[in-house]
Formats: structure tokens, C-alpha cells, sequence
């Protein structure tokens, strides 16, 4: 497929467009794509584009090694090599007319922007939707157009590590601020993405809040490499991430989460 | 001032205190408002007092030489701040400033320090619930401190 724009959204951090051609590239939020760059290898990667326009195909990538440092140095008119979509899907049709709150920081929010556009686009048939998204600081918050735009009729609750004086968000890491948000436990279902020690303590405050494991969802990013539950690289247990996950309901994953090396 | 009883008896915070203490509490409790901007106090006062916030936002800063202030935590609706008053050399350690327009409860710690020496079963239930606050604050700071780590940015 062809890059048909790069955007930077902070340091280290871009988001690629690229165009799937006339047949479009439909997915479920949440799902991913092995994005391979020639001569470098290949790396799974969250979709994060608007599931409702399939006719460009939206990634946003970290340049933490190889590959993904590869796939930042793309330009408009490269080409690079893309399987998918693969993996399970943010329950947002399952959870119609509840409450649903999002918690997530830095580029977690890359693989539930989908589901947040899903639900933005349909907005009479869900309750109070929160997003609580963190970041180090008010520079690293990624998609802050769509921030505001979403704030016109959803609740963003943007929080950071430290501010300047004039940020008018929240000050500190999301977990502190979940008892905050108001939530009914009997209506809300949590979908959260964060690293593994981040969301066991989302999970925590969550609980403490009275939300039951099986209303909270969640995406592992264990490593993989087929993508497709063949050659056990991301094998957590009995569970394939790239295959059975990697959005799994919490009450699913619960004691893989609890370990240390899987 | 005993319309107050009630709130502080549904304060989380105040949780299972024993009525006899809560109608002391009252005693050494009064409404207090603050106006955007306003501060509250600054690093090095004497810190005589405790909040809790009943509506509105509190922002925590340090000042830093070269950046100015810096803002590392806000507080809001039910929050509790200020726990030096119980901690020698009783001091603030940050400013405080109101975000927007907020409505608190302050607590004279000077007077609640006395009763406390008095009283240990007071002075414990109160060091039960600080201790919670503060170690709640602690085990957030270390988050936060994970998260740098996490952050895999490359030093520019
Ligand atoms: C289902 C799934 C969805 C993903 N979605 C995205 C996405 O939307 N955007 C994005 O930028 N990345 C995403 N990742 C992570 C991405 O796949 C890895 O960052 C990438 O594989 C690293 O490969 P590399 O060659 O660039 O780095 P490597 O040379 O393999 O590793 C470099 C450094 O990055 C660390 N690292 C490797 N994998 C991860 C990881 N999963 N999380 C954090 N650190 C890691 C390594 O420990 C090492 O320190 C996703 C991973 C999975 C499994």
C-alpha cells in the first residue's frame, strides 16, 4: 500500500494514512495490522483511523526500534507491505445504551480511537461516554483536534503528569482521577489501554469503584509475529494474543495479566 | 456550624469516625471560598490547616527557577489536602492556588494538634486516614515515575 500522508502528532510519534485502494479497508475497532517495511521486518500495529472511512487506512506508530523507527521515516508516495485487519474488537455494539468510560494514556489511545469514533458517530445509542486520557504533558496528548471536536458530545477528561499554569485539565495519572468521574457501576462498561502495570492499577480503581472484571476490557500488546495464532511467538497461556485478543473482556485474561513472564 | 455535621459525617474521608469526634471536628471546621487564581498558600507558611474540597479545583505547583511554576497535581470535588499540619515542622511544602471558583471546608489543624495529644485515639484515627491519603499520593508519584520510564522517548 502507498503513504498518502505523514502527520506528527508529538516527538517520536506519527500517524500514517494510507490509501487502500477502490475495495476501501474495512476492520473492527480495535483490530490491528502486521505493517511491513521492506527490508526491515514486519510489526503489528493497532488501526486508529475512523472505522466508518475505510477508504483510508490509519495507523499511528511510536518509534521505539527498528521497525517502528523505520515505518516513522516513511514519506508520502512510500510503499509498504500491510496484512490484516487481525484480532478481536472493542465490544461496542455488545455495550449499546450503557454508559461506557475510556481510560487510557500516551498512544494507548491509538487503538481505541476507533472505537471512540464508532461511538461519537453514534452517539444517541450509547449513555454518558467518558474519555480519560493522560500524558506526560499537554505536548504529548495525541489527536487534539479530535479531542475537541469529541468534547462536543462526549465528556474528555484530558489529564497530565505536569503543566504550565494556563492547562486547564486535570494534573496527575489517570488512575487518581477514575473514582472522579462519576460513573454507575451497574451501567458502565470500562474499556481500557495503558502498559500491563498501568491497567492492573486501572483495574484496581475500577473495582474499588464497584465495576465486575467482566465489564472491563482491555488490549494486550504482547509481541507477536504470524498474526495468525500459528507460531505461538505471542502465546499467553492458552490464549493467542494476535488471534483470540487482543482486546480480551478482563475476566478473561485476569491471571495471564497477574504474571510476570508469559 | 452544626449544619455541618452532616457533610463531614458523609465524607468519605470521615468514614466510621465515632460521632464524638465528628461533633469536635465540626468545631474546628468553617466554610471557606477562593476565587480563580486565588492562592491559597504558599511553600514555606505554616501549615495550621486542612482542606476539603466541597466544588471546584485546587492546583498543586512548584515553582521552578528558570521554568516558573509547574504544576504537578490537581485536586477537586471531595478531595482532601494538607497534611503537614500533623507533620513537623508543620509547613506547606507547595503552593496552592484555586483553578476555578471553590468552595472548601478548612479544618484548624493547630487546634486539632492539641486534641490530638490529648485524646491518641483521636490522633490515631485521624493518622489512619492521612496515612491512607498520603500513601495513595506516594504509590501515584511512583506510577508517574513508571511511566517516564515507559515512555521510550529518545533524549532530543
Ligand atoms: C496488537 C498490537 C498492537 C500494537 N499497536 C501499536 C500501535 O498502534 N502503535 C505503535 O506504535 N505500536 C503498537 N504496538 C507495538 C509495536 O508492535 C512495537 O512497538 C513494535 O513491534 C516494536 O518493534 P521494533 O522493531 O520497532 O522495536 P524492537 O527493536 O523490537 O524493540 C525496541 C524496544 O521497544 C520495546 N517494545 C517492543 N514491543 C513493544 C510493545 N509492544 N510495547 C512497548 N514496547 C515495546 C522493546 O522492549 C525494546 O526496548 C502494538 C503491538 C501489538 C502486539
Amino acid at each position: 500500500m502507498t503513504v498518502s500522508k505523514v502527520e506528527k502528532e508529538t516527538r517520536g510519534t506519527f500517524t500514517l494514512e494510507l490509501d487502500p485502494g477502490e475495495s476501501g479497508f474495512p476492520f473492527l475497532p480495535g483490530q490491528f495490522n502486521m505493517l511491513y517495511v521492506f527490508g526491515n521486518g514486519e510489526v503489528p500495529i493497532s488501526i486508529s483511523g475512523d472505522p466508518e472511512r475505510p477508504d483510508i487506512l490509519v495507523h499511528t506508530v511510536r518509534a521505539v526500534g527498528k521497525v517502528s523507527k523505520a515505518l516513522c521515516r516513511l514519506r508520502p508516495g512510500d510503499v509498504l507491505g500491510v496484512r490484516g485487519p487481525y484480532g478481536s474488537s472493542w465490544p461496542v455494539d455488545a455495550c449499546r445504551e450503557r454508559d461506557i468510560l475510556f481510560v487510557t494514556g500516551g498512544l494507548g489511545l491509538a487503538p481505541l480511537r476507533p472505537a471512540v469514533f464508532h461511538i461519537f458517530n453514534h452517539r444517541r445509542d450509547y449513555g454518558k461516554v467518558i474519555l480519560l486520557y493522560g500524558a506526560r504533558s499537554p505536548d504529548r496528548l495525541l489527536y487534539t483536534k479530535e479531542l475537541e471536536t469529541w468534547s462536543r458530545a462526549l465528556r474528555v477528561e484530558p489529564a497530565v503528569g505536569s503543566a504550565g499554569p494556563d492547562w486547564k485539565g486535570h494534573v496527575g495519572i489517570v488512575t487518581n482521577f477514575i473514582a472522579r468521574m462519576d460513573c454507575d457501576p451497574a451501567q458502565t462498561k470500562a474499556m481500557i489501554c495503558s502498559s500491563e502495570s498501568m491497567m492492573r492499577s486501572m483495574i484496581s480503581e475500577l473495582n474499588l469503584l464497584g465495576i465486575p472484571d467482566r465489564e472491563i476490557h482491555l488490549t494486550l500488546e504482547r509481541n507477536m509475529k504470524c498474526g495468525l495464532g500459528l507460531c505461538g511467538h505471542c502465546q499467553l497461556g492458552p490464549t493467542f494474543v494476535c488471534k483470540n485478543g487482543p482486546v480480551y473482556s478482563y475476566d478473561r485474561v485476569k491471571e495471564l495479566l497477574a504474571k510476570r513472564e508469559l | 456550624m452544626h449544619d455541618l455535621l452532616p457533610f463531614l459525617a458523609e465524607h468519605d474521608f470521615f468514614k466510621d469516625l465515632d460521632e464524638k469526634y465528628l461533633s469536635l471536628l465540626v468545631g474546628c471546621a468553617k466554610n471557606v471560598r477562593f476565587e480563580p487564581e486565588q492562592v491559597i498558600h504558599r511553600e514555606g507558611e505554616p501549615a495550621d490547616e486542612f482542606y476539603l474540597i466541597r466544588k471546584g479545583k485546587v492546583r498543586v505547583e512548584i515553582h521552578s527557577t528558570g521554568i516558573g511554576p509547574v504544576v504537578i497535581q490537581t485536586l477537586t470535588d471531595g478531595d482532601v489536602f494538607g497534611s503537614n499540619w500533623l507533620i513537623p515542622p508543620y509547613k506547606w511544602l507547595f503552593d496552592y492556588r484555586a483553578v476555578e471558583r471553590t468552595r472548601a471546608l478548612s479544618m484548624d489543624g493547630k487546634c486539632l494538634r492539641g486534641k490530638c495529644d490529648e485524646d491518641h485515639d483521636l490522633g490515631y484515627a485521624l493518622m489512619m486516614r492521612f496515612s491512607q491519603v498520603l500513601s495513595k499520593r506516594l504509590y501515584m508519584t511512583r506510577m508517574q515515575l513508571l511511566l517516564e520510564l515507559e515512555s521510550f522517548e529518545d533524549d532530543e
